[in-house]
C-alpha cells in the first residue's frame, strides 16, 4: 500500500518535470558550446555540469573566468547568483525537514529552479502528502530534468567546436536571462529590487574584480525587501 | 584561454558552495525559524542578481568592444518584453534570438 501510493507520487513528480524538458534541451546544449567555445574540453564541460547542476550560476563563472577575474570572485558571484537556493532550501523545510540525512542530501544536490518549483506548488497543494510520498514526487520532478542537463551539456560541448562567432552566441546568455527573469515580475517590489540592481550595476561598471555584481545584487536586495515592508505597510493602513 | 587550476578550482568550489548553499536549511537548520528580514532579502535574490548580471553585457557587449550595438539591444528588449507579457520563457528566449539575427542579417 504503502509503496504504491510512493510510486504514484513519483510517477506524478515525472509528469509535472516533463515540460521543462523543452527549457533544460536547448539551455544546456549552449552552456557545453560556450564552455568549449572559451576554451573547456569535454571532460572539464561535462564536469562543471554534473559538478554544479546550477545553469545561471555556471553561465556567470565562465563569463568571468574568460573576462580573467581573479578566481574568488569568480566563485563569489556565481555563488551569489546561486543565493536563490538557500531560499528554495528555506522553503523546502518545513515539507522535507524530517525526511532521513541521505535522502535530503540527495535533495539537496538535485535542488534546482524546476524541481524546487514543482514540488512547493505540489506541497501547498496537498498538504496531507506523507513524508515518502513528498520524497518521491521530488525525486520524479527531476527525473525528467537532470539527466538531460547532463547529456545536452556533452551534446552541446562535442558540438562547440564546430560554431562559428558570426552566430552571435556571445548574448545567448543575456537573451537566456532576461528570458527567465521576466516572469519572476510577481510585485512592485521585484520590480524595483531589478531597477536599483540594474542602475547600480552600471554605476558600478568600474569597480574591479566584477565586485559591481555584488554590491548592485545587495543593493536591488535591499530594495526589494524595503518595497515589500512598505506596500504591507500601505496595505495595513488602507485596511483600518 | 582558462588555466586549467583556476578552472578546477572553480568548479569544485562551486559545486561545494552550491551544495551547501541547497543544503543549509534543509540540511542544518531542520525546524527552527529563520528571521523575517532575512527571508525577506532573500526573496529577491534572483531579481536583483540577474538583471545587474546582464545589464552591462546589454548596453556595452564585449563581442562589440563595448559599443552599444543596436542589435543585442533591442533582441535584449524584445527578450525582456516578451517574456513580461507571455509569462513564456521559450517564446521569451526565441524572440530575442529572432531580433538578434534579424536585426544582424539586416544591418549587415
Amino acid at each position: 500500500m504503502a509503496i504504491t501510493t510512493v510510486k504514484s507520487a513519483y510517477f506524478s513528480g515525472v509528469a509535472a518535470g516533463a515540460p521543462f524538458i523543452l527549457v533544460i534541451i536547448p539551455f544546456a546544449s549552449l552552456f557545453g558550446l560556450l564552455a568549449t567555445e572559451a576554451g573547456l574540453s569535454v571532460v572539464q564541460t561535462l564536469s562543471f555540469s554534473v559538478v554544479v547542476i546550477a545553469g545561471a550560476a555556471q553561465f556567470t563563472a565562465l563569463q568571468l573566468m574568460v573576462e580573467d577575474a581573479p578566481t574568488l570572485v569568480v566563485l563569489a558571484s556565481a555563488l551569489a547568483v546561486n543565493l536563490r537556493m538557500a531560499m528554495y532550501s528555506a522553503s523546502l523545510t518545513p515539507y522535507i525537514g524530517s525526511a532521513p540525512l541521505w535522502q535530503r542530501a540527495c535533495a539537496a544536490y538535485l535542488t534546482v529552479d524546476q524541481s524546487y518549483v514543482v514540488a512547493v506548488a505540489k506541497y501547498e497543494r496537498s498538504p496531507d502528502m506523507t513524508l515518502p510520498e513528498r520524497m518521491g514526487y521530488f525525486f520524479g520532478a527531476v527525473t525528467p530534468i537532470v539527466p538531460l542537463w547532463y547529456m545536452f551539456t556533452l551534446v552541446g560541448a562535442l558540438l562547440g567546436a564546430q560554431v562559428p562567432d558570426s552566430w552571435a552566441l556571445d548574448f545567448a546568455i543575456p537573451i537566456t536571462f532576461l528570458a527567465m527573469i521576466a516572469p519572476m515580475f510577481r510585485t512592485l517590489a521585484h520590480v524595483v529590487a531589478a531597477l536599483v540592481a540594474v542602475v547600480v550595476s552600471l554605476l558600478c561598471a568600474g569597480v574591479p574584480y566584477s565586485l559591481g555584481l555584488i554590491i548592485a545584487g545587495i543593493a536591488g536586495m535591499m530594495a526589494g525587501a524595503q518595497v515589500e515592508l512598505w506596500t504591507a505597510r500601505r496595505a495595513a493602513e488602507d485596511s483600518v | 584561454m582558462i588555466d586549467p587550476v583556476t578552472l578546477w578550482t572553480v568548479i569544485i568550489g562551486l559545486g561545494l558552495g552550491s551544495f551547501f548553499l541547497r543544503f543549509v536549511f534543509t540540511g542544518l537548520v531542520g525546524n527552527r525559524a529563520m528571521p523575517d528580514w532575512l527571508l525577506r532579502h532573500l526573496r529577491y535574490t534572483a531579481v536583483a542578481i540577474l538583471p545587474a548580471l546582464v545589464a552591462p553585457q546589454v548596453l556595452w557587449p564585449a563581442a562589440t568592444g563595448g559599443e552599444t550595438d543596436p542589435a543585442r539591444l533591442a533582441a535584449a528588449v524584445a527578450a525582456l518584453t516578451v517574456g513580461l507579457l507571455t509569462k513564456n520563457v521559450i517564446a521569451a528566449m526565441l524572440s530575442g534570438g529572432f531580433t538578434l539575427y534579424g536585426l544582424l542579417y539586416l544591418l549587415g
